[in-house]
């Protein structure tokens, strides 16, 4: 299978925001003793007590197992769920204090699984946001040219597919050219390529990593594949069962000794067949 | 008198029914679809009235037909001999397969996907008329359609309250006791049952996303 690989150099535009997220001094985001619980009959605590600030222009990688809670800081973050304690405040403010609607749109969200609407085209999807914002069609269709080129896949061919024509890992592409449609200054990425063979992959990887620090975006990166994390973060969190448990530079994250990072270092060691 | 003679000599007679029951049938499934499909995208968000229309809707389906025609007979504006009572009763018997299609429709959608919109930042709203109905159209189809073969049948017993249709026929059939004459009646209202639903399956498959 052939991926065209994306050039982010095309990506001009996506770069509008670079300097209005710079403006922002304070930080992007802030948990301040934030827990999450389930009311169910027996109360389940699924982020407990998180205290945790994201400078802006960062990229924060969350790491950790399945359940760990990723997914979970990601959603409190653009309030698809409230805290049951403390708050995320989100550019100076609590989200409780924003207008949900207005809040994330200035979020951009690459959900797991893509996430993509069934009824609409690649190109109906990328310009969900454009056309909620009322954007003219000229402007619209350029940016939806231009997104699909910086995620390589060929506009012409695939502006007009309906997202189950499309093989995962492109649909997980179209998923990141729709969170970035309106340039927010935030970014959630919910395990954005977990669905590439790892070719593109770490292609993909290698590219984004170039788009992240030029953009000045404030970007939190969920994963649970080290590499990635070693690779595209400027901050690597580690998170277990709820808690923060390592928070680290990716050189300093190599370097600590707790189990549950070593289990996750552990995986970088090379392949038993490797040559020594 | 075989069935085929009677047909013959009575075709101009049958088509009339014939149009007559049509006519019925659609003024009775717009009525429907008007209030059915509005009313089932209110109760996405509005748990008691949902459980109040879908309770009723249930109810009218659940009164044998011939009954609910006598019971609006008394009833003043609505009620009386002939077309109209029975196009209200037409609607009330249409109206529980519509209204629960639209709402499970509207509601039976990929939770991921639903999240998503929210996530984009979408209103209730925008969400309802861009993600959840455009999703849900093949579902409310098939309510419009399984709405649709209900009414063609019951609407033979509007004869029964002056209403014309093809009901004339089967009634007078089963006074006179021939089956020639009940079978004018009753082929007709089967063919067109069995053509609306032809018809409204082939559109429902041609909304349907893959
Ligand atoms: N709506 C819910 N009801 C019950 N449990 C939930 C719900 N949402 C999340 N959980 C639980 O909360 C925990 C954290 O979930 P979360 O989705 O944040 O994990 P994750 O770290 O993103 O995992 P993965 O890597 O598998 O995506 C899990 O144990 C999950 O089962
Ligand atoms: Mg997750």
């Amino acid at each position: 299978m052939h991926y065209d690989v994306p050039s982010l150099e095309r990506g001009v535009s996506i770069e509008m925001n670079a300097k209005t997220a710079a403006e922002n001094t304070g930080p992007a985001i802030q948990f301040q003793h934030v827990t999450y619980s389930l009311s169910s009959s027996v109360p389940r605590t699924i982020v407990n007590d998180i205290c945790l600030s994201v400078a802006s222009g960062q990229t924060l990688v969350l790491l950790g197992r399945s359940g760990s809670g990723k997914t979970t800081l990601l959603k409190l973050i653009n309030s698809l769920l409230v805290p049951t304690a403390g708050q995320v405040i989100v550019r100076g403010r609590a989200t409780t204090d924003w207008d949900p609607i207005r809040l994330r749109r200035g979020i951009g969200y690459v959900i797991q699984d893509a996430g993509l609407f069934p009824h609409f085209t690649v190109a109906q999807n990328i310009a969900l946001i454009p056309s909620l914002e009322r954007w003219d069609a000229t402007r619209t269709a350029a940016r939806v040219d231009e997104l699909l080129s910086l995620v390589g896949l060929e506009p012409a061919e695939y502006c007009n597919r309906r997202p189950h024509q499309l093989s995962g890992g492109q649909r997980q592409r179209v998923g990141v050219a729709r969170a970035l449609a309106a340039d927010p200054p935030i970014l959630l990425m919910d395990e954005p390529f977990g669905a590439l063979d790892p070719v593109t992959r770490a292609e993909l990887q290698r590219e984004f990593s170039a788009l992240a620090r030029r953009l000045g975006k404030t970007i939190v990166f969920v994963t649970h594949d080290v590499r990635e994390a070693l690779l595209l973060a400027s901050r690597i969190i580690l998170l277990e069962s709820g808690r923060i448990i390592a928070d680290a530079t990716p050189q300093g994250f190599l370097r600590i000794d707790h189990p549950e990072v070593q289990a996750f270092t552990a995986c970088l060691t090379p392949l038993p067949g490797a040559s020594a | 008198m075989t069935p085929w003679t009677f047909f013959l000599e009575h075709r101009a007679e049958i088509l009339e029914a014939t149009a007559d029951h049509l006519t019925l049938v659609i003024i009775a499934m717009v009525f429907a679809i008007a209030i059915g499909v509005p009313l089932g995208m209110l109760i996405v968000h509005r748990p008691t009235l949902r459980n109040l229309a879908l309770g009723l809707a249930s109810i009218f389906q659940t009164i044998p037909s011939l009954a609910l025609f006598g019971f609006l007979i008394p009833i003043p504006f609505i009620g009386g001999i002939g077309r109209r009572t029975a196009i209200v009763a037409l609607v009330l018997y249409a109206l529980l397969p519509i209204l629960r299609n639209t709402y499970v429709g509207l509601t039976g959608i990929d939770p991921a996907v639903l999240e998503a919109a929210e996530a984009m930042g979408m209103t209730q709203s925008q969400i309802l008329w861009r993600v959840r109905l455009p999703l849900a159209r093949a579902v409310i189809l098939a309510g419009i359609r399984t709405a649709t073969i209900i009414t063609i049948g019951v609407a033979t017993i509007a004869a029964a309250i002056g209403a014309g249709g093809l009901g004339t026929f089967i009634f007078r059939g089963v006074a006179m006791v021939s089956d020639a004459v009940i079978l004018a009646g009753a082929i007709p209202a089967a063919l067109l049952a069995i053509a609306a639903d032809l018809l409204l399956g082939l559109l429902e498959r041609r909304l349907k996303i893959a």
